[in-house]
């Protein structure tokens, strides 16, 4: 069958199981769109910037597993995309970013609309790949569906001059193909997993430090299942929240900068630490040279390169964490030795646990924190995803969600992308339309994307979006209140931000302004059974701060904050007396 | 301490920017990188002198073959491996030092491979103590230009050890 470039393209698309893809036309994309007009199994959303394109197909994998595909055209369009490239890079997530390209005799020249785009994005893909020859397009799209979904995943770029669209090629999808270059290990050592095996029966602290790596390999069940097997505390990081869940007694919830104190304490107290799907990041580890002095630590990564990248390692293991949990369970079922008294450890995280919970105030004004508290509340039981965006309104969503299943809370971790929460939200929301879909957000954030508000109005999305306003770029204010001596340079949101209820009148999406904290579970409620799309803009205090918190280059039990009736706002020793004048509104274990 | 990668890499365009933008972007030094193809049209090979300890070498080994055109990696012994690099040194020579200078190069087997009026050129190939030797030698008439290789090397006898990762 004679076709063209374009329609192959779509043609292999179908071919992958793709069902949707975020996009924005352009000149040199001309014949995929014509290519897509009358088809009837991909389903195109059209977004209003490039950047939304990339991140809602990143929302869209990390909701569903399936691989994110986004479409866009030459020169600013691709250029537009590389923040979400590099935002889906730091997290490893599957995607397919397709760019066009100008027409291959004009390669180089500086054609109209021309970006080198596979040169600029080599360090932010897992591969990229120009088409030169029409007939390799096909084979270039499986491989970079392969490549893209197995392994440790991430994005691949297809960059796709314009002349190759509109040549014509004899179609056929390649049933075998190699790569001659890449090959995923995904069985662990078995010497290394009976090691492992037997430092985790006779270990008297152990921990685990769960991320990102078991939701790719869809290990939740079986970590869940270790844990419970050798009784081991569970911390997970912001890539992890959800993998273990969060209300489950062996939780210790978040780890590292924002972390629980509790799960600081255990990591820096533990005898054993087994990291599964995790790379030691800088705003877990803290100061590295003082990060768990007293462990032994296993390492469980699907990526060689994590392995004492960061940290030195005693047990690696290499391998999809999947296949390594489930014989590492093997193993320890088979060992005959009796597993050490833990009781100590218990009753130590027991009593951090209660000395130290998540809490915050109540005193009459919405703190952030009691609208992520109500959020969790009021969706427990159901199908729901959380996404944030950056800064302190991502570290309470963090905090204060509960999240109980892989996949329900979707956060811009590596990079650290502030505009990330709604389209996000956006890719999430199609890629499970029954699933109730929050986007925690900021002020500052929010208006980064907002031109997207349009996506969620025309695909009428049920995505309930909460713009906790503190009328500041808050993180980046509470630092300089932390360690620039107040000195508030250029983070007041207050002039200039729109009215954000007005702003989604115009958009035709309901917004509704919250002043008073006696309104926040009713108005929370009614947007939730509403099933349509809803800003809520809360005022939340202003000067609310992020605790507790590691500040930077400290070690990580060295935090400040999080203590329950000490000074607020304050840098707070361990030492200092708990002062009862302030009221604590919720404790949480 | 140095070490000779040997890499293979698939023949096609942009390996070499994927990975010299790997060592720059990860803060890794190059002393120097020499690339061709093999006896394989399809495969070249990368010959690059790192200067890295143990744990910055397995970094680079191991971040290179996440490269999905990169195939294999040796790191060569010293000892158990030929090493060249080739160096062309044009050096300023009055008339009457020529002599002195064409000595000088036969004893280290070196070519004379043009003469000018003021100037000779030589290429030398060797290992890195025979090249350093010569151009300390010259260096007194004044090198005017120099231009090497880059060292290449091949593991002796059998195969060359693979470093694990793929
Ligand atoms: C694209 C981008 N630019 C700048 C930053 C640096 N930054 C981190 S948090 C933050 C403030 C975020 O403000 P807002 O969205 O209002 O969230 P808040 O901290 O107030 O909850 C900034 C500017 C970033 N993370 N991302
Ligand atoms: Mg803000």
């Amino acid at each position: 069958m004679r076709i063209t470039g374009a329609e192959a393209l779509i043609k292999s698309l179908e071919m992958e199981g793709v069902d949707v893809i975020f996009g924005y036309p352009g000149g040199v994309v001309l014949p995929i769109y014509d290519a897509l007009f009358d088809n009837a199994t991909i389903r195109h959303i059209l977004v209003r910037h490039e950047q939304c394109a990339g991140h809602a197909a990143d929302g869209y994998a990390r909701a569903t597993g399936k691989v994110g595909v986004c479409l866009v055209t030459s020169g600013p369009g691709a250029t537009n995309l590389v923040t979400a490239l590099a935002n889906a890079w730091m997290d490893s997530i599957p995607m397919v970013a397709i760019t066009g390209q100008v027409a291959t005799h004009v390669l180089g020249t500086d054609a109209f609309q021309e970006a080198d785009i596979t040169g600029i994005t080599i360090p932010v893909t897992k591969h990229n790949y120009l088409v030169k020859d029409v007939n390799q397009l096909p084979v270039i799209v499986r491989q970079a569906f392969q490549l893209a979904g197995s392994g440790r995943p991430g994005p691949v770029l297809i960059d796709i001059p314009v002349d190759i669209s509109k040549a014509e090629i004899d179609f056929k999808y390649p049933k075998n193909f190699t790569i001659p270059g890449y090959k995923p290990t995904y069985k662990g050592h078995a010497k290394q997993i009976k090691e492992a095996a037997k430092l985790i029966v006779q270990a008297e602290k152990p921990v685990i430090y769960a991320g990102g790596g078991i939701v790719k390999a869809g290990a939740w069940d079986e970590l869940k299942e270790l844990a419970e097997l050798a009784q081991i505390p569970v911390t997970t990081t912001l890539m992890g929240k959800g993998v273990f869940p969060d209300d489950h007694p062996l939780s210790l919830r978040m780890l590292g900068m924002h972390g629980t104190r509790y799960a600081n304490y255990a990591i820096m107290d533990s005898d054993l630490i087994l990291a599964v799907g995790v790379r030691f990041d800088d705003r877990v580890t803290g100061k590295v040279s003082t990060f768990a002095p007293h462990a032994k630590i296993i390492h469980i990564d699907i990526d060689p390169a994590e392995i004492g990248k960061n940290v030195p390692v005693d047990i690696p293991i290499v391998g999809d964490s999947k296949v390594v949990l489930t014989d590492l369970i093997a193993a320890i079922k088979k060992l005959s030795t009796l597993h050490a008294d833990k009781m100590g450890w218990y009753e130590l995280i027991a009593t951090w646990k209660k000395k130290y919970p998540l809490h915050y105030h109540q005193d009459g004004v919405i703190r952030p924190e009691y609208v992520v508290d109500k959020i969790s509340e009021l969706s427990k039981g159901r199908e729901t995803i959380v996404t944030t965006g950056v800064g302190q309104n991502q570290m309470w969503a963090a905090q204060f969600y509960s999240a109980n299943k892989p996949r329900s809370f979707i956060s811009s971790g590596g990079l650290g992308t502030m505009g990330f929460g709604l389209p996000a939200a956006i890719g999430a929301q199609i890629g499970r339309p029954d699933a109730l879909v929050f986007d925690i957000d900021g002020d500052g954030s929010i208006q980064m994307v907002s031109q997207d508000l349009a996506t969620v109005a025309a695909n009428k999305l049920p995505i309930i979006i909460a713009i906790l306003n503190n009328g500041y770029l808050g993180m980046v204010r509470q630092w300089q209140e932390l360690f620039y001596n107040r000195r508030y340079s250029q983070v007041d949101l207050n002039v200039g931000t729109p009215n954000f209820v007005k702003l989604a009148d115009a958009y035709g999406i309901k917004g509704i302004q919250v002043t008073q904290v006696e309104d926040v579970e009713a108005v929370l409620g009614q947007s939730i059974e509403s099933r349509e799309p809803v800003l809520i803009d809360f005022a939340v205090a202003r000067e609310e701060n992020v605790f507790p918190m590691v500040a930077p280059g400290a070690s990580i039990d060295e935090m400040l904050g999080g203590i329950p009736g000490a000074s607020l706002s304050q840098m707070i020793d361990e030492e200092e007396e708990e002062n009862e004048s302030y009221p604590i509104g919720s404790c949480r274990e | 301490m140095n070490h000779i990668l040997s890499v293979l890499v698939e023949n096609k365009p942009g390996v070499l920017a994927r990975v010299s933008g790997l060592f720059s972007r990860r803060g890794f030094n190059i002393d120097s990188l020499a690339v061709g193809p093999t006896e394989d049209p399809e495969i070249s090979r990368m010959t690059i002198v790192v200067d890295a300890d143990d744990l910055k070498l397995e970094q680079i080994t191991k971040q290179l073959y996440k490269l999905v055109n990169v195939l294999k990696i040796s790191d060569l012994d010293p000892k158990d491996s030929v090493q060249r690099e080739l160096v062309l040194i044009k050096v300023n020579v009055p008339s009457n030092a020529r002599a002195e200078v064409v000595e000088t190069a036969n004893i280290f087997r070196a070519n004379i491979i043009d003469v000018s009026k003021s100037t000779l050129t030589i290429e030398i190939t060797g290992t890195a103590d025979k090249i350093q030797a010569l151009e300390d030698l010259l260096r007194p008439y004044g090198i005017k230009e120099l231009v090497r290789t880059g060292k290449i090397a091949l593991a002796r006898g059998k195969l060359a050890e693979v470093t694990n990762g793929k």
